[in-house]
């Protein structure tokens, strides 16, 4: 058992290591390839030279991020199988579906049209190019689309039942998996989060050619597409935030109660604008903060779109209260309820296992009926206390916090770029503002970080929500193997990593005393 | 024949066809384990700048024929990768290594310096081939697990699929894996030799170095495939009854391509397109066009040796530790509804061949040439 619970932590963070490295390089990967495409398109369309040089710029840029992002993707399919074995059993027949048509329609696209654009400048006609690369663009959505779609499921699992005979959920409504309002909403944060990172980073690139005075027109030029991406990226990452959390209050609501670190709901629940958690040791139920600024009635605005909803804190739901769909509270089975449930339903499972060996056709029935039953508490079976399906409240409440300040800094920070773009664009060549540009790409990749955190932190111990936590989906393989690959993962995407940012670094050191407009090959 | 049946006949072929592509495209990984024999440094740039346009393709025909496991075949999915955890992981970091380097080795400020990226592309040129084929070689040679979906009844020991704890790689490493592994290893350098001939407008003494490396490299991996194919005839496996219980058989792979006689024929002619396709190239001085007759070749090989191990009711993942926990496509699959919503899919892949193939065709119109690489805005 102990060793079990040292393959459980060290595959978890195995994957967390391998997500978080490759959620570094996609986010810019997404929104760069938009920004490309944009600019290509403005060659395209007016036949001036110099934006064919700019989009050349970004393009390598791109081209250096993309070989990362496709370095570290690779790993994240397969840990399905080599540490999540009996997840991959559990859940194959729905979840390996929008892996495998990811691969089918995304990848290949992507696979094939980069290398268009990367070498087809001489080989195609202008019109074949430009297609190539928002071909490309479409190909990284698409991708991401189906990688969300499969992870949206595990969070809200939809258009599939249990078969008992089977031991394993199957897919029943591909339609409710592929369009399920949890993937939509999740597929475009993500997406628009893309393109604000990718906005800011440009914008960020931008600063530094103007901070070392070089190339200023292209950079000013730059700056207004990175920009209105930018903008364009972050509103909708608000408003698909507002979504995301809304469906979070309904189909997670633990994981909304970790992100306001709320343990006892009310009516009109406030939301903490600011915030200390106390240590979890003095923490109590009725006051958990040390410090906070709260918003009166935010939180169920938020959710509900009116000041009286109630939203269930930790202990509420721990309890079994819930919400019904007008916002009020009502009394559901406890989580301690729900652990007897679970252990029904795998007791019942057993009995039909029994019942199918002994040929009982009766039996079989009525077994499969109490599994039926308490099917939906499934993985609550696997718990050992109600308190074990609590996620890591800190590391949720903060990276929540984090995300949001960051994201509001970012929206107004694109604002006053693009009102200085339009305006008083001299404005752009001040070295605070310059500086300010700099410090914005470490603002933006934290705030995306932080959002990845809140996702996946928050919805722990699930591996499926409710059906199967993470510790029942593991592989049969020793923690020392794990650990080994790990910290090789480790030493790789590090090693990775740093030389990635030299590359780019140089690269855009090295633009400084060249002319990014007319580049000389 | 019920459609559950076809429709995982139909997916094994799919497999077997994405199987057959892989296999096709590691001339990728050959052309990488020949990066430092006998070439200068402006041969070396032709090369790696005509593999880097390709390399793409090789990676994600991986990703996809994982996908299209996970999907058709939960089970494989699950028990194989859990259990041969080693092979995968090596496979993986071979291939890692291998999708930064292209693009990284000659930026400037990449830290560690090109020859270390030109190392990272040859080890995943040598472990990419030799690990995948003896991954393929678990097909017909299998591994000793278990497959048990009571033990998810128990929270202290979920696991359904138990692979002999013996130490990383000893349960998948035997000398009739590693014989294949080093098979393709060898059609690998063979087919990059034809790449580079059909791709490659580089001088008259390269062109013939490369015809000669054709041959040379081909007749190993003629003796080796050979060899594989008299050992695979000879080898014992599982075949389902009418029951779904596995019974030994030997002689299994023999019987079912005796069974199956177009799989024989199929088998035949694809031989004998690889071997027309080495033997011209290295004799003809003028002919470039060997890479798509042994590419095709190969293609046709890999399915027939798939369709060896997964058609008939044969256990394609034998189980040397417990035959019943062997599988085959009967009872690994996904569902009757996950295998129709995933054919509705498949009806794209014509599609996407097509664009690819309009693609390849448009950049590889003429061969690479030194000139082309130093008027080029991005190389590798």
């Amino acid at each position: 058992m102990n060793d079990l619970l040292g393959v459980v932590d060290w595959s978890r963070a195995q994957f967390a290591l391998t997500a978080m490295y490759h959620w570094l390089f996609v986010p810019l990967t997404i929104g760069l390839s938009v920004i490309v495409a944009l600019m290509e398109t403005i060659y395209v369309r007016t036949g001036n030279a110099r934006w064919k040089g700019i989009t050349q710029f970004w393009m390598t840029l791109f081209g250096i991020n993309f070989a990362c992002g496709v370095a570290t993707g690779l790993i994240l399919e397969f840990e399905f199988g080599t540490n999540w074995s009996n997840y991959s059993w559990f859940v194959g027949d729905i979840f390996g579906a929008p892996l495998a048509i990811e691969g089918i329609l995304a990848f290949f696209m992507e696979a094939t049209f980069v290398a268009v654009m990367f070498f087809g400048w001489n080989k195609v006609s202008r019109g074949f190019h430009l297609a190539s690369s928002w071909l490309t663009a479409l190909g990284v959505s698409l991708s991401a689309y189906w990688i969300l779609v499969a992870n949206s499921w595990m969070q809200y699992p939809v258009g599939c039942d249990f078969d008992p005979a089977q031991m394993r959920n199957v897919m029943t409504d591909f339609m409710a998996v592929a369009f399920s309002p949890v993937a939509v909403n999740k597929f475009f944060h993500a997406v628009f989060s893309g393109w604000t990172l990718a906005g800011v980073f440009v914008i960020g690139v931008s600063s530094w050619l103007l901070w070392r005075r070089s190339n200023v027109e292209a950079a000013k030029s730059s700056i207004r597409v990175g920009a209105w991406v930018g903008l364009a990226g972050i509103l909708l990452t608000l408003w698909t935030g507002h979504g995301s959390a809304v469906e979070v209050a309904r189909v997670q609501p633990m994981k909304l109660a970790a992100m306001e670190g709320l343990y006892r709901g009310s009516n009109g629940q406030s939301l903490v604008g600011v915030g200390v958690l106390k240590p979890e040791s003095s923490r109590t139920a009725d006051d958990p903060m040390s410090f906070s600024i709260d918003i009166p009635c935010g939180l169920s605005l938020l959710v509900y779109g009116n000041t009286t909803g109630f939203v269930p804190g930790i202990d509420d739901i721990i309890d079994g209260v819930t919400v019904n769909a007008q916002g009020d509270s009502i009394h559901g089975p406890s989580y301690a309820d729900r652990i007897v449930m679970g252990k029904e339903a795998r007791k019942a499972l057993g009995d039909y296992e029994a019942a199918r060996k002994a040929g009982d056709t009766a039996a079989m029935e009525s077994a499969a009926a109490r599994v039926q039953a308490y099917y939906s508490n499934f993985g609550f079976g696997y718990l050992p206390s109600p308190e074990a399906a609590v996620p890591n409240v800190g590391l949720t409440f903060y990276s929540f916090r984090v995300m949001v300040m960051a994201g509001g800094y970012l929206l107004v920070f694109i604002l006053l770029v693009l009102f200085l773009s339009y305006r008083c664009n001299k404005w752009l060549e001040n070295k605070w503002i310059c500086l300010l540009g700099l410090l914005s790409i470490a603002v933006v990749w934290v705030c995306s970080q932080s959002g990845w955190i809140v996702a996946e932190v928050g919805r722990q111990p699930w591996v499926i929500q409710d059906l199967m936590p993470t510790s029942a989906a593991i592989s049969g393989i020793s923690k020392s193997w794990v650990q080994t690959t790990f910290w090789i993962f480790a030493a790789i995407f590090t090693g990775l990593l740093i030389a990635e940012m030299s590359i780019m670094l140089r690269f855009i050191g090295r633009s400084v005393k060249r002319d990014i407009e007319n580049p000389k090959h | 024949m019920e459609t559950l049946e076809i429709l995982q006949a139909y997916w094994w072929l799919l497999i077997s066809v994405l199987g057959g592509l892989l296999v096709f495209l590691l001339f990728v990984q050959g052309g990488q384990s020949m990066l430092y024999s006998g070439v200068d440094e402006t041969e070396r740039q032709l090369m790696v700048n005509s593999l880097g346009r390709k390399w793409e393709f090789t990676y994600t025909t991986l990703v996809v024929f994982g996908g299209a496991f996970f999907a058709a075949f939960p089970l494989f999915y699950s028990t194989s990768f859990g259990g041969a955890y080693w092979l995968w992981m090596l496979i993986l970091l071979s291939f890692v290594i291998q999708a930064f380097s292209y693009e990284f080795r000659r930026k400037s400020g990449n830290v560690y310096g090109t020859r270390f990226y030109d190392g990272c592309l040859m080890c995943n040129g040598f472990f990419g081939c030799v690990l995948l084929g003896v991954a393929v070689g678990l097909f017909f040679f299998g591994g000793p697990f278990t497959v048990n979906r009571v033990n998810l009844l128990d929270p202290s020991a979920p696991v359904i699929s138990q692979w002999e704890s013996t130490p990383a790689l000893q349960s998948v490493l035997n000398l009739k894996t590693i014989l294949l592994g080093v098979t393709v290893f060898f059609l690998a350098r063979t087919m990059a030799s034809l790449y580079f001939v059909n791709n490659i407008d580089g001088t008259a003494d390269f062109t013939a170095r490369m015809r000669r490396r054709t041959l040379w490299n081909g007749l190993i991996f003629a003796v080796l495939f050979v060899t594989f194919t008299v050992v695979l005839m000879l080898a014992p496996g599982y075949r389902a009854d009418a029951t779904g219980t596995f019974v030994a058989e030997d002689y299994i792979y023999f019987h079912n391509i005796t069974r199956m006689w177009w799989l024989a024929a199929v088998f035949v002619l694809g031989v004998v397109a690889v071997l027309y396709g080495i033997g011209r190239t290295a004799f003809d001085a003028g002919w470039r066009a060997g890479i798509w007759y042994a590419g095709t070749g190969t293609v046709a090989v890999v399915i027939v040796l798939f369709s060896l191990a997964g058609y008939a009711g044969t256990a394609y993942l034998p189980s040397t530790a417990d035959a019943q926990s062997s599988l085959s496509i009967a009872n690994s699959s996904s569902t009757l509804f996950t295998l129709t919503v995933m054919s509705w899919v498949s009806v794209l892949i014509p599609f996407v061949l097509g664009y690819i193939w309009y693609v390849w065709r448009k950049m590889n119109a003429t061969p690479l040439t030194a000139r082309e690489l130093s008027e080029e805005s991005h190389t590798y």
